[in-house]
């Protein structure tokens, strides 16, 4: 089983990246089958809310998920400024567009279900508000990275943000305990265990399972994309240089001979 | 302690000279207090309700001028070098820097806002409190866009990253800042409660800005 640092080498991880993306996405394709089927069609109705409770189903995965990416982006962080792993800032870099759709797809899902349960797209309460900041939080980062020339110097300082914006997840984690929401408190990761019935419970863990296993894929997919970017630019400013030294050649000479 | 004297004197001075941000950063204050009105029409209730949000958000927006060149001259001119190389700590480096931004843009902020609350149709306890929620509020705007300064130190387009980057960090000063200030005028909401996380959260950021700050100024320099 390789460890973490033996990962550091980046062939040997493009390596292993190809071994293992296969399964990841055939593990996301079967338990999504299973898990939709579940949700849309074996898991009961809610007393309350009728068939709209389904959208629980991609919802819940969705913000589990956006909170769950910036937790590996700011542990990714950590590599890169504590132990310097050379594909720590791969990682992270790989990871930010994926939590901000994943994020998007929360808000979405979420305002979906809101309308006909709130009667309201959006409320400005402490859930909604902080998960919102979440997602700015994302845009700023992917502008940070491409605002910087250099790849590694980039990965460095937005290591730096993304852990000084860590604050936010347990902000959003305990808003509903902290203030008066409207969102509705916790039902899975609570102290004295789930109040949701098994029988919505399930389906709901095998969607995250799902959701889970396509991130996986996606964040994969997206490291070796960005190892071969990196690869191609490097290659590009090889390239480059002896290109600028004959060009500089060139020109004295044209020089030369025009004065000649 | 005289280390940050010196820095924090030098931006300042720096700051009241002919190009830089000092006055500039007043100005912009007033002319995003008055652009309100015209935005929102000129009922005078309206205008009450909203003064002290608009006072806050102006005041936000108004800190995050002058920030990408508070890091940025000295990476480009060589004194981050200088200050590292001759042992001095980069967290008081950064902590002068942030505290001459604030003697010339955050606290002048807090000084003109009651007069500032006049155009809004303050009433006199609105304005002393938006007064006094400016002046602890202001050092944490200044100390969280430092950090921000500090990870775009030397950018080309830095600017308006920087404000992308600081606005989601200061939502919660802008928070409390404005609910303390609607604490003092109405009678049932509270008004040392939101007024003490406020200060709680400047003083988080004076101990915890620096530190992250000088974090990312010791990448800057590689």
């Amino acid at each position: 089983m390789p460890s973490v640092a033996s990962l550091a080498n980046p062939t040997r991880f493009l390596a292993l990246s190809a071994l293992v993306l296969p399964w990841t996405a055939g593990a996301a394709v079967v338990l999504f089958a299973a898990g939709l089927y579940l949700a849309l069609f074996a898991s009961p109705a809610d007393y309350q809310q009728g068939d709209s409770v389904r959208i629980m189903y991609v919802h819940v995965p969705s913000v589990t998920l956006a909170m769950g990416c910036y937790t590996l982006m700011a542990v990714s962080a950590l590599g890169t400024l504590v132990w310097r792993h050379p594909l720590a800032d791969v990682a992270a870099r790989a990871a930010a567009p994926l939590g901000a759709a994943f994020t998007f797809l929360g808000l979405v899902t979420g305002a979906i279900w809101g309308k006909p349960m709130w009667g309201a797209w959006w409320v400005w309460d402490a859930r909604l508000t902080s998960f919102l900041v979440l997602l700015v939080m994302y845009l700023g980062l992917i502008a940070l990275w491409r605002a910087f020339d250099d790849p590694a110097r980039a990965g460095r300082v937005a290591a730096v943000l993304i852990l000084v914006g860590f604050i936010n997840i347990p902000i959003i984690k305990f808003s509903v305990d902290w203030w008066n929401t409207l969102h509705q408190p916790a039902s899975i990761l609570r102290l004295s265990g789930p109040t949701i019935h098994p029988s919505m419970l399930w389906p709901l863990l095998l969607m995250m399972a799902a959701f889970a296993m396509l991130f996986a894929s996606l964040w994969l997919a997206a490291m070796r994309a960005e190892i071969f970017r990196r690869r191609v630019r490097t290659a590009e400013l090889v390239a480059a240089q002896p290109a600028a030294v004959r060009g500089s050649a060139l020109a004295g000479a044209g020089i030369g001979g025009a004065g000649a | 302690m005289t280390v940050f004297g010196t820095i924090a004197g030098q931006t300042v001075r720096l700051a009241l000279r002919a190009g830089g941000g000092a006055v500039v950063a007043l100005v912009f204050f007033l002319a995003v207090v008055v652009v309100v009105p015209f935005g929102v029409g000129p009922d005078l209730r309206l205008l009450a309700r909203i003064g002290p949000a608009m006072l806050w958000i102006a005041a936000l927006l108004a800190s995050l001028l002058g920030l990408d060149r508070l890091f940025g001259a000295d990476r480009e001119d060589g004194t981050l070098d200088l200050v590292v190389v001759s042992g001095e700590s980069l967290v008081v480096y950064a902590l002068g820097r942030a505290g001459g931004h604030w003697l010339t843009t955050g606290l002048p902020i807090a000084i003109a806002a009651p007069m500032l609350g006049i155009l809004l149709n303050l009433e006199p306890p609105a304005m002393a409190a938006v007064a006094l929620t400016l002046l602890a509020g202001t050092p944490a705007l200044t100390l969280i866009g430092a950090v921000g300064a500090a990870l775009t130190a030397g950018l080309p387009r830095g600017g308006l990253l920087i404000a992308v980057l600081v606005l989601p960090l200061t939502v919660p000063v802008l928070i409390f800042g404005v609910l303390a200030t609607l604490g003092a005028v109405s009678d049932p909401e509270p008004f040392l409660s939101p007024f003490l996380l406020l200060c709680a959260l400047t003083l988080a950021a004076l101990a915890l800005a620096p530190l992250a700050a000088a974090a990312a100024l010791r990448l800057a320099l590689e």
